[in-house]
């Protein structure tokens, strides 16, 4: 058996393969290890520099504009510069720790992407539990975060880190709780029929769903107003405080793929994907991504942080129980209107939004405050 | 089973993003909480109160500046007063107006910086210390065009100015006093009424009225914690008693409070230069003075409401022509006396927030 009839053994075996697609298994996985790459890496420097420009013109200065047209080379002369310092490893940090965590910060990244599709069909992997997956790849990195964290053998690094953990662990609880929603809309756990299901996008369907989503994301990336792990007013910059050289743009590259990440999974989920008029489905899920990063750059340059206990509440109190209602609620909605007109079901999913949301903030207290010591 | 934790101590500074300067602060920490605090300054000590006896009367002018280095003017304006207040010089009227200009104008840019420093610690990513660095620029200009220096003036001399303003001054002052309000209603849409920074700053860091006034807090510290104490209205210098203000207050004594009385003290800067403006006499700007000053054998003391509280000269002469000895009450140190009582008990991220919201200068801490 030569290696092209295994791939076609293989390609025989995967239902969900596109028909279209040249060659078998392997030519697929091997296009698309390249496409994800590239894609990861170049839209990582996009948001870069999508970031940096953005900030600068919400706050009143011009932001990168020397390197290539408006500045849009700033991420590769920012890479050669990084490149080329002294990579510092502390003393007395764990030196295998320290220099393994930005790795396994940065892989997960890039598998999270095997599932996501960029149209029709292509993706890595088109698998059944699609969501599932993702959900758990994407906690990966937090040990990542952790290693670099202990590694480092800095107070600023363990605090970064231990909020990181703190966090992550419960914010991942609200964030597939409010993912269940979409899933019983759709009926399905795969990214591709999610996405094939969204006649209407989700965000219509399911308002609250995405807010917790959004906020529950936020918090799980370290992105404003979320960014305590890195908070640079306060542990100077978390958990990679010690950092320097090639590590620390992995961890710079990871902070950016993982907003990509999230923009992709929200504009796959809620937007629609790669769904969309006129223009080819892979630009229209490149324009969904950038929007939804452009929400998330707009709330950095806008929002102070939180607290570290506030952010606990926030998950607690406010994100869980509000995504067990919405689960409750889409689950009725789902069995009692199966064909329910979208013109009466959306209307009322954003009252209900907002009818939640109002209440909860009502009786809901942000933190404990001060300590008696 | 009891778990049990360990405190550690983590070092605050002084190199940290957000110890504006080089303060130090040595926490004890039972995982975010901080249980004990220990300020330690002194990385910027210059000496220069014993320089100061090294030196003629105008020669400390220049010492001052690089006192509180945002408020240079009202540094200058403190000293100038002290030794006219020793010698017994008078000043002309068209001086005591311009004075009263230039120290208003420094109040606000030394609040825009107090302001937005405070945010970005809060965490808002540089957005408001940007907006609010805007127009600081402006006030830097207006700075410019008078004194020639951007950031350390010298341009008060004993007895008025070393120089009349320019022609083109008092447009571009007119400019900017009508433009400002609107700025300081930006601010106030920006964040002022932010959910999160209410959770943050409202309750945190509070400073009791009685413990700011036992530790002689001054400034929008002391006012923030309810006490309505303003040097500008309980002890008037140069011709403040001429123009009509309001002392903004504080209720509790929070960081959120500390930040409204200085939001509010920029409009009402603004109302006295709108005053001062449109009763500027012609004539000169500087007495006549002597080039070398010999005040009479004697002390004297004079204090300012200085943007960061009340900034005070004591002057002793010995009838030579340097101060036998310059004492300076500095606000930034005294107000950062309650730093303990204010922080204990917080997290890590309240320590900074009601550090910032102190507003110190580590030029006029360490002296």
């Amino acid at each position: 058996m030569t290696i092209a009839n295994l791939g076609t053994n293989a390609a025989g075996h995967l239902a969900t393969l596109p028909p279209d697609w040249p060659g078998g298994f392997w030519w697929h996985w091997l296009v698309f290890v390249v496409i994800i790459i590239a894609f990861v890496l170049l839209m990582a420097m996009g948001f870069i520099w999508i970031e940096r420009r953005g900030m600068a013109r919400m706050q009143a200065r011009l932001g990168p504009n020397r390197v290539g047209p408006f500045g849009i080379l700033q991420p590769v002369a920012d890479a050669i510069k990084v490149l080329l310092k002294e990579d510092i490893v502390p003393a007395k940090g764990d030196k295998i720790v320290h220099w393994l965590a930005p790795v396994i910060a940065f892989f997960p990244v890039l598998m999270i992407f095997a599932v996501v599709p960029f149209q029709d069909g292509a993706l890595l992997a088109d698998l059944d539990v699609g969501i599932l997956y993702v959900v758990a790849i994407s906690s990966i990195s937090t040990v990542g975060l952790f290693m670099a964290g202990w590694g480092s053998s800095n107070k600023y690094s363990l605090l970064g880190a231990m909020r990181d953990v703190a966090s992550v662990v419960s914010y991942e609880i609200p964030v597939v709780l409010s993912l269940v929603g979409v899933v019983l809309i759709a009926g399905s756990l795969s990214l591709n029929q999610i996405v094939l299901a969204q006649d209407i996008p989700f965000i219509l369907l399911q308002p609250l769903g995405f807010l917790l989503f959004f906020i529950g994301g936020c918090a799980e990336i370290n992105r404003s107003p979320f960014d305590l792990f890195e908070a640079d007013s306060e542990i100077v910059a978390g958990f990679h405080t010690e950092y320097s050289g090639m590590k620390f743009a992995m961890f710079y590259l990871a902070e950016y793929a993982e907003a990509l990440v999230i923009s992709a999974i929200i504009a796959t989920l809620f937007l629609g994907g790669w769904r969309g008029p006129i223009l080819p489905p892979w630009l229209w899920f490149v324009i969904k991504v950038i929007a939804v990063f452009f929400v998330l750059v707009w709330t950095r340059t806008t929002l102070p942080r939180v607290r570290i206990d506030q952010l606990m509440a926030l998950a607690w109190k406010f994100l869980f129980p509000l995504a067990l209602i919405n689960l409750i609620i889409t689950a009725i909605q789902v069995l009692t209107w199966p064909v329910a007109l979208p013109w009466v079901i959306i209307p009322v999913n954003i009252a209900i939004m907002a009818l939640l949301v109002l209440l909860w903030s009502k009786f809901f207290k942000l933190g404990w405050g001060r300590v008696a010591v | 089973m009891v778990l049990k934790t360990e405190p550690f101590v983590l070092n605050i500074g002084p190199v940290h993003p957000s110890t504006h300067g080089v303060f130090r602060m040595r926490a004890t920490l039972d995982g975010e909480v901080v249980i004990d605090i220990e300020p330690v300054f002194g990385y910027l000590h210059r000496g220069v109160e014993k320089l100061a006896e090294e030196r003629t009367y105008t020669g400390v002018i220049p010492l001052t500046d690089r006192l509180d280095y945002l408020a240079s003017m009202s540094n200058n304006l403190a000293y100038v007063l002290a030794v006219e207040k020793l010698a017994g010089i008078s000043v002309p009227e068209r001086a005591e107006h311009l004075r009263v200009i230039l120290a208003e104008l420094q109040r606000i840019a030394s609040h825009l910086i107090a302001v937005g420093a405070f945010l970005n610690d809060c965490g808002a990513f540089f957005t408001p210390f940007l907006y609010m660095f805007r127009e600081r620029e402006k006030i830097v200009d207006l700075f410019e065009m008078v004194s020639g220096q951007r950031l350390l003036y010298n341009y008060m001399r004993v007895g008025g100015f070393n120089q009349d303003i320019p022609d083109e001054f008092l447009p571009a002052l007119d400019k900017f006093v009508s433009q400002m309000p609107g700025f300081i209603d930006e601010y106030d849409r920006l964040l002022a009424e932010n959910e999160i920074l209410l959770a943050r700053a409202k309750g945190v860091g509070i400073l009791p009225k009685e413990l700011a006034i036992n530790i002689s807090a001054s400034g929008p510290v002391l006012r923030a914690s309810g006490v309505k104490w303003d040097i500008r209205k309980a002890d008037p210098y140069s011709i403040y008693d001429r123009f009509e203000f309001d002392i903004p207050t504080g209720v509790v004594g929070d960081c959120y409070d500390r930040y409204r009385v200085r939001i509010e003290e920029m409009r009402q800067s603004v109302r006295i230069i709108k005053q001062v403006m449109k009763q500027i006499p012609s004539g000169e700007v500087k007495s006549k003075v002597p080039y070398l000053i010999r005040p009479p054998v004697g002390e004297a003391y004079a204090h300012i409401e200085a943007p960061k509280g009340e900034l005070g000269f004591y002057l002793v002469s010995d009838n030579s022509i340097a101060p036998y000895r310059c004492h300076i009450r500095a606000p930034s140190l005294l107000n950062l006396t309650a730093l303990r009582d204010m922080i204990v008990g917080w997290k890590v991220a309240d320590a900074i927030i009601i550090f910032g919201s102190i507003d110190i200068t580590m030029g006029e801490v360490d002296r």
